[in-house]
């Protein structure tokens, strides 16, 4: 009878209830959705800091990671590949690269950049590089001159396909060493800041014009599973002596990733909370009016002797289903709108300029986790709750006299 | 033996810096099974008077016994466990709960006193009957005319075998005929149930029925009889 009472009670001003529930719907909602939108924001932040020639883990010379020289190579690529073989697991991939700071010049324009030289094979599995051409062609293996650079750095240098590009950088004697490309692709990236950054060459081009005979400055890998990657980089540790390599995983390469990615859940948390502070207010101030219209009722119950905590109980009763109800259609609208968004994502290319400093994409897929669901149906069921009691009390607060009076 | 007994019972108001002494040494003592009124004009006392008797409100001095209970002495939550046990109350008008049906309304007391809900139901079905609604037990209140919202009310009232009723000008809203039929239906019940009747009134008609008439003014008792019938 309780929740009969309750019920009738909510359809009594039917006005006041959609007020309330419109609150506690665009709530929900918001917290749903906006919230799968962050976590997409950070997964592809991710994503990209790990196909942006990072991978899941990377191993150096000892000293790379500080020094990123010419003189900290892996001169030994062989003892390397085979502590791999025997550390990875089977489906997991990698790729060796020359990685070193040069000067990108042509006639009118010069500017730094890091000369990657891939193993073009391995290197499309691995990292973005491979699907991210978008003219010419992608790097020929025994490519011996051709240079593959981004979209920007090409409108930046005014130069185009075909063209050449002279790239410069100190090579293991100690010696300027300096050699003439031609652009045979043209890529694209996530962000402007890749696309300046980076130029591709072919391993043995890199080796050779630096003088590193089989020498590469790292290897990158990746796993087919997250999960992996702490007890794949301890066998790694474990297998090549320490005083040689560094190992490193994608958390310690990427730190501002990774530091991003711990404030996530305190910011989503944070939203929710101010999302249902708003919410908050509606609610106190809609049920209270409620409960002053109806003082006369609540001294006719307590005349009837209704206990003071009976009366919280029917006042909650009544706000329990009006969460309740907002939180089904609320969430059914934060799952609707990310149904909506998952396919194609949201294009926020507009705004990309300036969120590239943080490695954000220009296009975020929305993607919902449970917990945050579960959170966000928490907060606002249980908050909920708790801000009725002030209403409640209030209710169970009006004397039989006065309110009987009360007309 | 009596069910209430009132002795040098004092309330005063405090109206804009103005005393206002509703009930000035009202001593009253009231027989089980009794039927009867308590008459004045407006502002003589009555709702005062049954609202301290029914723990509503509390008095400022003198001593109020019910059903063997010392009002004074109880704290808010026994006085609530009280009324819901042992006090039935009838207001002048606005009784029922708006959104349920006069079957509910009368289930709703015995709900709050944990009777089973099938005893509940028949119970109410009973007791709907004997006040002559046997035709009404789902529509709401604003579906019934104000006599039979009287009689719902007074269904309640009685329904879990309170040691009173008190009605505080229950036919005040209602047309003469329509408030007979109800003082008529009241007396029904107060000789079928031996329930004890305390009801104000400040009409003639309705004084003509109660068994003892004790009239009020300015707080004081002025007249006590007992008619015979
Ligand atoms: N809450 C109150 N505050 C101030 N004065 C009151 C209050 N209730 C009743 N009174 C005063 O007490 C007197 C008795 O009132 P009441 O018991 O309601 O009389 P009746 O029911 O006979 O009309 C009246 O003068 C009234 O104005
Ligand atoms: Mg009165």
């Amino acid at each position: 009878m309780y929740f009969r009472l309750g019920w009738r009670n909510i359809w009594r001003n039917p006005r006041r209830t959609l007020v309330i529930m419109t609150a506690v719907i665009i709530g929900v909602w918001s917290m749903i959705f906006l919230g799968s939108l962050m976590r997409g924001i950070a997964d592809q932040m991710v994503r990209n800091g790990i196909a942006t020639l990072t991978g899941h883990i990377q191993v150096h010379h000892n000293g790379y990671r500080n020094d990123p020289v010419i003189e900290n190579s892996m001169t030994d690529p062989e003892a390397v590949e085979t502590a791999l073989k025997r550390s990875l697991p089977p489906d997991s991939r990698w790729s060796s690269r020359v990685r070193v700071n040069a000067i990108a010049s042509n006639a009118r324009h010069s500017s730094g950049v890091t000369l990657v030289g891939i193993d073009p094979q391995r290197e499309t599995k691995i990292s973005f590089i491979g699907g991210a051409v978008i003219q010419g062609r992608y790097m020929n293996p025994d490519s011996r001159n051709g240079i593959v650079v981004g979209k920007a750095l090409v409108d930046k240098f005014k130069t185009k396909l075909g063209r050449k590009l002279v790239l410069m950088s100190r090579d293991t004697d100690g010696e300027i060493a300096s050699r003439a490309f031609r652009i045979v692709g043209i890529f694209n990236a996530e962000t402007e800041a890749t696309e300046k950054r980076f130029v591709f060459v072919t391993l043995p081009a890199a080796q050779q014009m630096l003088k590193l005979e089989k020498g590469i400055s790292e290897v990158s890998v990746t796993l087919s599973s997250q999960q992996e990657v702490h007890q794949v980089a301890h066998d790694l540790r474990a297998g090549l002596p320490s005083d040689k390599y560094e190992i490193h995983t994608w958390q310690e390469l990427l730190p501002l990733v990774t530091a991003v990615l711990k404030m996530y859940d305190g910011f989503i948390y944070l939203w929710f909370l101010v999302v249902f502070i708003a919410m908050g207010f509606g609610i106190v101030n809609t049920i209270l009016m409620a409960v002053f219209e109806r003082i006369r009722e609540f001294g006719l119950l307590n005349a009837l002797g209704m206990k003071p905590g009976w009366i919280i109980r029917e006042v909650l009763t009544e706000s329990f289903f009006l969460l309740i109800l907002g939180m089904l259609i609320g969430n059914s609208l934060g799952f609707l709108s990310f149904f909506a968004l998952s396919g194609n994502g949201i294009d926020l290319s507009s705004l990309a300029a300036g969120m590239e400093y943080f490695g954000m994409s220009r296009v975020i897929y929305p993607i919902i986790q449970g917990k945050d669901v579960v959170m966000a149906n928490l907060v606002v069921f249980i908050l909920g709750l708790v801000v009725s009691l002030y209403p409640a009390v209030k209710a169970a607060r009006f004397t039989p006299v006065e309110a009987l009076a009360h007309t | 033996m009596n069910i209430v007994e009132c002795t040098n019972v004092k309330k005063i108001y405090q109206q804009d810096k103005l005393e206002v002494r509703a009930l000035n040494d009202v001593s009253l003592s009231i027989k089980k099974g009794d039927f009867i009124a308590i008459a004045g004009p407006s502002g003589s006392g009555k709702t005062t008077l049954l609202n301290i008797i029914g723990g509503l409100d509390v008095a400022d001095s003198g001593r109020v016994l019910v059903d063997g209970n010392v009002l004074s002495t109880m704290s808010q939550t026994e006085l609530a466990t009280l009324r819901l046990r042992k006090v039935g109350f009838v207001f002048q008008a606005y009784n029922l709960i708006l959104v349920l049906s006069a079957l509910e309304n009368v289930e709703f007391v015995m709900l709050l006193q944990g009777v089973p809900s099938s005893e509940r139901r028949e119970r109410a079905k009973a007791i709907l009957d004997d006040v002559g609604l046997s035709d009404m037990y789902d529509r709401r209140p604003a579906e019934l005319s104000g006599g039979q919202q009287q009689r719902v009310a007074v269904a309640r009232a009685i329904v879990s075998n309170p040691s009173i009723v008190l009605a505080d000008e229950p036919t005040a809203n209602l047309d003469s005929k329509t408030g007979a039929s109800l003082l008529e239906m009241m007396e029904h019940m107060n000789e079928k149930k031996h329930v004890t009747f305390i009801f104000s009134t400040h009409d003639k008609m309705v004084m003509n029925y109660a068994h003892r008439l004790v009239s009020l003014r300015d707080g004081q008792v002025v007249d006590d009889q007992v008619h015979e019938r």
